[in-house]
């Protein structure tokens, strides 16, 4: 299988508290992974070095062969590298049909036009297309402000997926989100996803839904990535469980090591 | 080119009001052009609104393209109007390229701020350029427009309501679809979403920078053909209580729609007038009351009454 993400020694660090650290992590193309541990784990800390919205501290991270670390996420996009928001980052004062309309003319990568539509006949019959995929077609016109929470979240992924991406991040896509919708719109966006033929790397808090739909688990805690593997494996892991359970995890601080009395 | 729906009211105020200047006083004929000529400056500070950025310093374009129509006049010898407004835009395009470099770096008060302070420089180079007039400025020559002489007095102040009205035009319809394309939606999820609009793969600097030179070459043309409807440039174009003037329309308007740069302008012009009229002393406090009753009750500008009844109507 080849290898899409590699990330080696990847380390950030905020002063003297270690937000991730040492995290080499190797996935390869059409896997489906979950990343779970608790709030503060650093979850989310290595998918923001990976999408370039966090710069790390040590470590190198690369992506289809090629080094992406210290490109920013226009670069990353282009590269077919793309993610989706725990808070949907959407064009909230404008209308569905518009959000969609502007990734599709992103995502054609070429200049922007100054006189010609940005609802031109195909792009509006593409955004259609997405829209009936993520079963969210009756928002067309309404601004993002009258749509749902779930609904939010699988227009998010929809635009993150607009451009012939390779590989997805999703950061909690279901959080949020009832629990009676949340199966729902897990099924959409794995439908979604296959369809495309994308790697995904999700996090997610909900353990049913990351055995329900991933394979592989990398699992954090204080930084570090404490068990990588099939997903059973790891989740029926004691350290694991303990982390599932809940409990915090304390930050580590550098230089302040613990001690025996 | 196909009109659009919305374009053909457009047309047809333009074609109301030129038909209008045949026979309304010479002093309406006069007042009308200086706001449309304001609309103008307007539109560009309603294009950086949609981006989310506040320019206070919107004088600095009016004031080049003001200055370009005297300038090219007295030292260059050119005498026809387009020519003339054609030179404020270059240079006002050069001008704004370099800076534009720079200020579409920062946003909120850091761009206002910004802007206003490059404004001010000029203000405070024309004040010291003796040669210029100093604080008096000076006049600018008799134009001309396409080889007519449109004279002195009232045959000359109504070409300049035409050409102004035909410039005005050109602009509005242009930015009417300016404002549907993607770079200028783009401005407007820049607005929204800067984080989201990188992450679709979108450079922002290059679509703010775009969209801030097209903004200070519709300015220069506000400025020139103030110019040559007044026949007279002077610093305080530049000063930053003119720019203020524009922000100040550009929210009595409103962003919803191209035509409301015009009509706020048209407003706030007569109502200038007037309150000038009526309170020599206190005009500053009617305007000052008429922009807080805006805010207060129509915080989307005055087209908002427009939109508001159609959507009450569907």
């Amino acid at each position: 299988m080849t290898v899409i993400l590699k990330t080696t020694g990847l380390s950030r660090y905020f002063g003297a508290v270690t937000a991730a650290e040492d995290i080499n992590v190797t996935i390869t193309e059409g896997e489906i992974v979950g990343v779970i541990g608790a709030n503060g784990a650093g979850k989310t800390t290595f998918i923001n070095m990976v999408t370039g919205y966090l710069p790390p501290s040590s470590g190198t991270i690369d992506f289809g062969g090629n080094a992406i670390k210290g490109l920013g996420p226009r670069k990353l996009m282009r590269k077919g590298l793309t993610r989706s928001f725990q808070i949907p980052q959407l064009f909230l004062e404008m209308p569905v049909i518009d959000n969609l309309a502007i990734a599709l003319a992103a995502a054609e990568n070429k200049q922007f036009q100054m006189i010609r539509p940005v609802r031109t006949p195909k792009r509006l019959e593409a955004a259609e297309e997405i829209l009936a995929q993520m079963n969210i077609s009756q928002y067309r016109n309404e601004m993002v402000t009258a749509m749902p929470q779930g609904a939010r979240k699988l227009l998010d992924i929809a635009i993150a997926m607009l451009g012939s991406p390779r590989m997805l991040l999703l950061d909690e896509p279901t959080s949020g989100v009832s629990m009676e919708e949340k199966y729902a719109l897990m099924d959409t966006v794995m439908e979604a996803v296959r369809q495309r033929g994308l790697t995904v790397l999700f996090v997610e808090h909900d353990m049913e839904i990351v055995q329900r739909y991933v394979t592989r688990v990398l699992a954090f805690a204080s930084g570090i990535v404490i068990k990588d593997g099939p997903v059973e494996k790891v989740l029926a892991d004691e350290k694991v469980q303990e982390l599932v359970t809940g409990k915090p995890q304390a930050p580590k601080i550098e230089g302040d090591a613990p001690h025996e009395s | 080119m196909i009109l659009e729906k919305s374009e053909i009211p457009l047309i047809g105020a333009a074609v109301a009001i030129a038909l209008a200047s045949l026979v309304v006083p010479s002093w309406l004929v006069f007042t009308t052009t200086l706001a449309i000529s304001t609309a103008l400056v307007v539109m560009g500070v309603v294009m950086l609104m949609r981006a989310g950025l506040v320019s206070f310093g919107q004088g600095l374009f009016y004031c080049l393209g003001g200055y370009a129509v005297g300038l090219g006049g007295r030292y260059l010898g050119i005498t026809d109007a387009l020519l003339l407004v054609g030179l404020g835009v270059v240079v006002t395009v050069g001008l704004a390229m370099v800076l534009g470099l720079l200020v579409t770096r920062y946003r909120e008060i850091f761009f206002a701020m910004l802007s206003l302070a490059f404004s001010m420089i000029l203000y405070g180079v024309l004040v010291k350029s003796h040669n210029l007039g100093s604080t008096d400025g000076f006049g600018v020559v008799d134009w001309t427009i396409l080889g007519f002489t449109p004279g002195s007095g009232e045959s000359s102040t109504r070409i300049a309501l035409l050409l102004a009205l035909v410039l005005a035009l050109g602009f509005a319809l242009f930015l009417n679809r300016y404002f549907k394309s993607s770079l200028g939606l783009a401005c407007e999820a820049i607005r929204e979403n800067e984080v989201r609009v990188e992450y679709m793969g979108v450079s922002r600097k290059q679509v703010l920078y775009i969209n801030y030179v097209i903004a200070a070459a519709v300015g220069s043309v506000g400025g020139s053909m103030t110019a040559l409807a007044a026949g007279h440039v002077d610093p305080t174009m530049a000063y930053w209580t003119i720019s203020g003037e524009f922000v100040f329309i550009a929210i009595l308007g409103g962003t919803g729609h191209i035509a409301a740069p015009f009509l706020a302008a048209i407003i706030f012009t007569l109502v200038r007038t007037y309150a000038v009229e009526l309170a020599p002393n206190a005009w500053q406090m009617i305007l000052g009351i008429v922009l807080l009753l805006i805010i207060l009750f129509l915080p989307k500008g005055i087209w908002s009454l427009f939109t508001r009844k159609k959507g009450v109507a569907s």
